[in-house]
């Protein structure tokens, strides 16, 4: 009899272990800075959920079965705060123009954006900088190259001069090969006089 | 004497872009933010993952109780580790002309959050993240990955 009951009771605690779930995983989707929400696949041994939805959470159980947690942007927030306050900054790019035929010359409306560079760089952990020079179609292709990597250069230098700590600034002229706005050859355009600056 | 001179500094300038392309090749981002207790372990050896300390292939990232770091890959995937995590980079590689590339990493335990990059966007099925006990696929996007104490 003993034996009987010791046998259910063994039983009865395989079976509700293999009822008890314990959340062991979990996965969040969020949604993107432009306001938009992408998606994530998720698999296990069981099965799979797709999550497209912002704050979309699912638990997912020591055997692989996912069950949805109602989406919480509050608590995921506090949750995670540790996780979310080490994100690094934004990678972000910046545009200055250039006087027709110069690699020193910044046009008016280039100021405030070197300006806004700036405070941006300093604010910015452990930069690494990407600097890219560009022209307009007007001149041969080789004196565009080499005025493509000399407005690049006056950009870097300019960086370099004002103490910023990189780690590292990669400068390159791509002459008249990638306009932004198409011409034929020979017309100038300001908006391809320009250096791009990627900072991430 | 001076033409020996010269072939050994060309041999040396030779060696060294050798290296420094090689080291370019694995190298898989910068650490940009870093509190607390925060590791890389690299080829058996704990290294502090300091703000502005590079990231490669197959390092793993660890933090303690009071640590967290954030990593920005080369393809602009933004990376933070949450507190008590270990995070394993089993693979980098990105072409920064074409924009191909793969990553693989596995949060073995703790939290990880992530803004996926360019090679979310050109190769996403490229794209892996695991856990113990779930693998992830990625479409362009942000989300948060929590493997608890792992196992």
């Amino acid at each position: 009899m003993e034996f009987v009951a010791f046998s259910l009771a063994a039983v009865l605690a395989f079976f509700l272990s293999q009822q008890t779930s314990t959340e062991k995983e979990r996965v969040v989707l969020l949604p993107d800075a432009d306001g938009k929400t992408g998606a994530v696949l998720v698999k296990t041994a069981r099965e799979e959920k797709l999550l497209n939805t912002p704050y979309a959470t699912i638990a997912i159980d020591q055997r692989g079965a996912i069950r949805s947690v109602e989406p919480a942007q509050a608590a995921i927030q506090e949750r995670y705060s540790a996780t979310l306050q080490a994100m690094p900054p934004r990678p972000r790019s910046f545009v200055v123009h250039f006087a027709s035929g110069s690699a020193t010359e910044f046009v008016a409306d280039s100021k405030p954006v070197l300006d806004e560079l700036k405070a941006f760089l300093a604010a910015h952990p452990a930069p690494e900088i990407t600097v890219i020079g560009h022209t307009d179609r007007v001149g041969a292709l080789e004196f565009n190259d080499a005025l493509s990597r000399q407005r690049a250069q006056t950009v870097r230098d300019l960086l370099v001069e004002i103490g910023i700590q990189a780690v590292s600034i990669d400068a390159a002229g791509r002459g008249e090969r990638e306009p932004l706005v198409p011409t034929a050859d020979e017309v100038p355009e300001e908006k391809n006089r320009r250096v791009e600056i990627s900072v991430r | 004497m001076r033409n020996r001179l010269l072939l050994g500094a060309a041999l040396g300038v030779a060696v060294f872009a050798t290296a420094s392309a090689a080291w370019a090749a694995d190298e898989a981002g910068v650490v940009k933010v870093s509190k607390g207790s925060a590791f890389l372990e690299r080829a058996g050896q704990k290294l502090p993952a300091t703000v502005g300390a590079k990231v490669f292939a197959n390092d793993r990232i660890v933090t303690g109780a009071d640590g967290s770091v954030g990593i920005t890959l080369r393809d602009l995937t933004l990376l933070s580790a949450g507190p008590n995590s270990m995070i394993d980079i089993n693979k980098f590689s990105f072409d920064s002309t074409t924009h191909a590339g793969a990553i693989d990493a596995a949060v073995k335990r703790g939290t990880l959050s992530v803004v996926s990059g360019k090679i979310a966007k050109t190769s996403p099925d490229n794209v892996r993240f695991t856990t113990p006990g779930s693998t992830l696929g990625v479409r362009g996007t942000e989300f948060i990955v929590d493997a608890g104490l792992g196992g």
